[in-house]
């Protein structure tokens, strides 16, 4: 029988008696990474990567019941040995692979391949069966290099201090926010808010080498976030904070922006094609890599991509899950806006 | 063509006016003055000719891409728009080019006439030296519209900005008859060709809808009131011997409406009036249902002449004995207009008539009894106004009546195109039928970008059915559906259709079971006839 199963509780693996990812409360739960759509509230116990752990403390709740893994290392649970391996989503993201009686089955969680500078670097793992998001499995999404667009953001980071404009990039507090600053710094200061400096602490604290950067608070002058970098999280993007600013411009990172009419719908000032997940050729190249005979769809154009790759010979069947609607971000950004709102309301004099 | 892809990012990269004049007027300050022609002609819609259809340019991408058509066509739902879909699916540009805009513009008319593997060889040559931004920009040269949010008068102010001209001189310039492949920059912005154009109309002066009270206005002696008509407004011309007609769109739709051509026989030379063209039998104003049967055809056919006659209703007076009267006083126009139309005594080209009233209440009663002439309200124009170039708040105004709404639920959503091309945005809508629910309408504004979220997911939670792009979805959200007139159809399952229906509000205090019944439409059919 298939290791695992696709549930309404989230992704079971009924040798093992445990879920991956479950978005609902469970006894044991092994968890990709810290993104909100992937951990949840109320489970009994959690398994994650050792840069994980400090991250869903914090989010979450410091009562949280949490083993840890490094990349590489195992654990055995009911006869199903568990491992991970990294998925180059976001610090502590990590591919969950599991074996059984010779069977295995890789749960990739969200990935990349691309380095991006500050996650492990994804590793392609071989199994029989592999799951994989499906975000932008469009051809019609092709990242540039990250350099490249590091350039661009950095291009109009200079132009706005010359025009007097403040620079304000709106990215997720976990992980897009840390990959902007360990690509961004080094050149002017970057100012970041509370939810993104509190996450930083503990990240920083768990031994990731990050670039320093300076809390939002009162003191700082406009004057002084003109002619550096603010970064903030979704939540803020409307808020009467940034209007207070001298010349606000904002630039979104996000895959989204890669195509016109997402950009016009955000209706930032600049909109930077910079994602975490896969483009079409990286989830092409992911899962041969894997040589599994059997691809699990989630998230994202699920029908599309599971319809080319049996079209190309891989056995692909679409799945539905939690991890997002098709091709909407919103309930994402959401999920990460009420708690990032949360943040907001303790530190209203900012 | 990078200078021309810089100004297009830039273009979109603001919603601010001032920071896309800003934008034109650096392009128009450093580009190539033959470039700039056809930045002109390209944001006031006049395109090039076609020297390919887009399905080709489609069928040339899928073979180099080797995607399957089927993919191609998801890539095209999500991204919107098939000049972007191609550009972002080809793989990187091996050249590069230095080509400038109007060169691009005159290799591809050079294509016209030449055979599919020449124009194929060209293309293909084309994008493997244009990057991602380039080859979108080419695609739209050969397919398709530029619609990046320039309006006319955007684009007027930039040109008046960086030239120093007038900007109504500047909108008189470039409304007028031109061709890009003949004329410069510099005599186009001078306006050399509209003054030997006998067929040069004026911006038409428009109306902001009155948000206030009519007490707010002053005395309403000081005011002119004329019904609202609702049909095409126009502007006919009759110069040298010549008679044209334009259309608001900036059109020349002379050849369409052949009841008006008398005309170049009774009215005097340098004559320019506005006005609206109406369905008028007996000197009485028809639906507009009526008025559609005869727009946008080739051809018109002695049943559709004598089953919708048209007529014009006169407004004002522009030019008269070949002399600018803009900036006369409307009671002025008004006085040399009725004398020239007066003295016509025609049938089909009446004068609007002035509403007399005492008082703001006097006239706000009369509005109500707009329908009975098949008017949407009323004109307010201050009688000491110019006729303005365009939307100027304060001097004219128009007072509609309140539109018809009926109460319907959702029952399809698509998603919409363009900038909405990945949210549930264009929705059907059903009222009930006894048991049954019957559509009568499809609509998809009025909403906020928020409330378009919500509908949003509750679509993609309560799809039933996938018919390609549409989705079946549970008749649970209702809607308040506003719309201007309602006409008998044979096309519609309901047999009988709403005309300009749009999204009023949401009514979300309101359930599935509360909404009208065909019946409610039916009598108010019934009552319109």
């Amino acid at each position: 029988m298939a290791l695992i199963t696709f549930t309404k509780r989230g992704i079971y693996c009924k040798q093992g008696d445990f879920y991956v990812d479950p978005w609902w409360p469970v006894d044991y739960a092994v968890t990709t990474h810290g993104h909100s759509d992937h951990v949840r509230f109320g489970n009994k116990h959690y398994l994650c990567h050792t840069l994980t752990k400090p991250i869903i403390k914090r989010r979450i709740s410091e009562d949280l019941n949490v083993e840890t893994l490094n990349y590489g290392e195992s654990i055995v649970r009911n006869g199903v040995n568990i491992s991970f391996y990294p998925a180059g989503h976001i610090i502590g993201s990590a591919q969950v692979r599991l074996e059984y009686k010779g069977e295995i089955c890789v749960i990739s969680g969200d990935y990349k391949i691309e380095d991006d500078g500050i996650s492990d670097v994804f590793e392609p793992v071989k199994c029989h069966s592999f799951v994989s998001e499906s975000t932008f499995g469009l051809p019609v999404y092709k990242w540039q290099k990250q350099d490249v667009v590091f350039d661009k953001i950095k291009n109009w980071v200079g132009d706005n201090i010359n025009q007097q404009k403040t620079s304000i990039l709106i990215a997720y507090s976990l992980g897009k926010a840390q990959r902007l600053i360990k690509n961004l710094a080094g050149d002017v200061p970057i100012y970041v808010h509370n939810s993104i400096a509190n996450l930083n602490e503990v990240i920083i604290k768990s031994g990731v080498n990050l670039p320093e950067t300076i809390r939002i608070t009162p003191d700082i002058t406009k004057d002084e976030l003109q002619k550096g970098i603010v970064i903030v999280p979704p939540a803020m993007r409307d808020s009467r904070w940034i209007k207070t600013l001298s010349h606000p411009v904002t630039g979104i990172c996000s895959g989204w922006m890669q195509v016109r009419a997402h950009r016009r719908w955000q209706s930032a000032d600049a909109g930077f094609a910079l994602s975490d997940h896969a483009d079409w050729p990286g989830l092409m190249e992911a899962i041969k890599a894997t040589e599994a005979e059997k691809v699990y769809v989630t998230h994202g154009f699920t029908a599309a991509f599971s319809r080319f790759l049996n079209d190309s010979g891989i056995e692909a069947e679409e799945v539905m899950t939690k991890f997002g609607q098709e091709d909407d971000e919103e309930n994402k950004v959401d999920m990460d806006a009420t708690e990032d709102r949360n943040v907001e309301t303790i530190n209203q004099s900012v | 063509m990078k200078l021309f892809a810089k100004l297009i990012q830039q273009l979109e990269l603001s919603n601010k006016t001032n920071d896309k004049i800003t934008a034109l007027v650096d392009y128009f300050n450093c580009a190539d003055d033959r470039d700039k022609i056809w930045v002109i002609a390209l944001f006031t819609g006049k395109k090039p000719k076609r020297p390919i259809k887009s399905t080709l340019l489609k069928y040339w991408a899928i073979d180099i891409t080797q995607t399957p058509e089927w993919l191609f066509s998801e890539s095209y739902a999500n991204v919107g728009d098939l000049s972007e879909t191609i550009a972002l699916l080809l793989p990187p540009a091996e050249n590069t080019s230095d080509f400038r805009l109007h060169k691009w513009i005159e290799d591809l008319h050079d294509l016209q006439g030449k055979d599919d593997e020449t124009k194929k060889e060209f293309i293909l040559n084309a994008w493997n030296k244009l990057e991602t931004q380039e080859r979108f920009i080419f695609n739209k040269l050969i397919s398709g519209n530029f619609r990046i949010g320039v309006s006319n008068k955007m684009l007027v102010n930039a040109l008046a900005k960086q030239s120093s001209l007038d900007s109504a001189q500047v909108m008189h310039s470039i409304m007028g008859k031109w061709d890009p492949y003949e004329i410069t920059f510099g005599e186009l912005i001078n306006g050399n060709h509209v003054n030997t154009d006998n067929s040069w109309p004026y911006p038409f002066c428009l109306a902001y809808p009155l948000e206030q009270e009519t007490e707010k206005l002053g005395d309403i002696s000081d005011w002119q009131a004329e019904w609202k008509w609702d049909g095409i407004r126009g502007q006919i011309v009759k110069r040298n011997g010549e008679l044209f007609i334009w259309s608001r769109g900036e059109e020349l739709v002379t050849e369409q409406f052949p009841e008006l051509h008398f005309l170049v026989d009774v009215l005097p030379d340098g004559v320019v009036i506005d006005g609206e063209i109406l369905a008028i039998k007996d000197k009485k104003v028809l639906s507009f249902s009526t008025l559609q049967q005869r727009l946008n055809r080739k051809t018109i056919t002695k049943k559709q002449l004598e089953d919708a006659p048209i007529g014009f209703f006169v407004y004002d007076i522009l030019e008269f004995e070949t002399k600018d009267y803009r900036a006369y006083s409307l009671a002025e126009r008004r006085k040399i207009l009725e004398k020239l139309i007066g003295d016509l005594d025609e049938s089909v080209v009446i004068l609007s008539p002035v509403i007399n009233c005492k008082s703001w209440e006097e006239l706000a009663e009369l509005r109500q009894t707009a329908r009975e002439l098949n008017s949407e309200g009323i004109m307010l124009k201050k009688l000491s106004s110019h006729y303005h170039s365009g939307r100027k708040r304060g001097d004219w105004w128009k007072w509609k009546i309140n539109p018809y709404t009926v109460d319907a639920v959702m029952i399809y959503a698509q998603k919409g195109s363009g900038r909405r091309a990945n949210f549930f945005t264009d929705y059907t809508f059903a009222v009930r039928d006894g048991e049954k629910l019957v559509t009568i309408a499809k609509a998809y504004s009025g909403l906020t970008d928020k409330e378009i979220k919500e509908v949003n997911s509750f679509v993609n939670k309560n799809s039933i059915e996938k018919f390609g792009p549409v989705r079946t979805v549970k008749p649970e959200l209702v809607f308040e559906i506003a719309f201007e007139g309602i006409a008998e159809s044979k096309r519609h399952k309901a047999g009988l259709a709403l005309r300009f229906p749009r999204i009023l509000r949401w009514r979300k205090d309101k359930k599935a079971d509360d909404i009208n019944t065909l019946e409610d439409l039916r009598e108010l059919l019934a009552s319109t006839m």
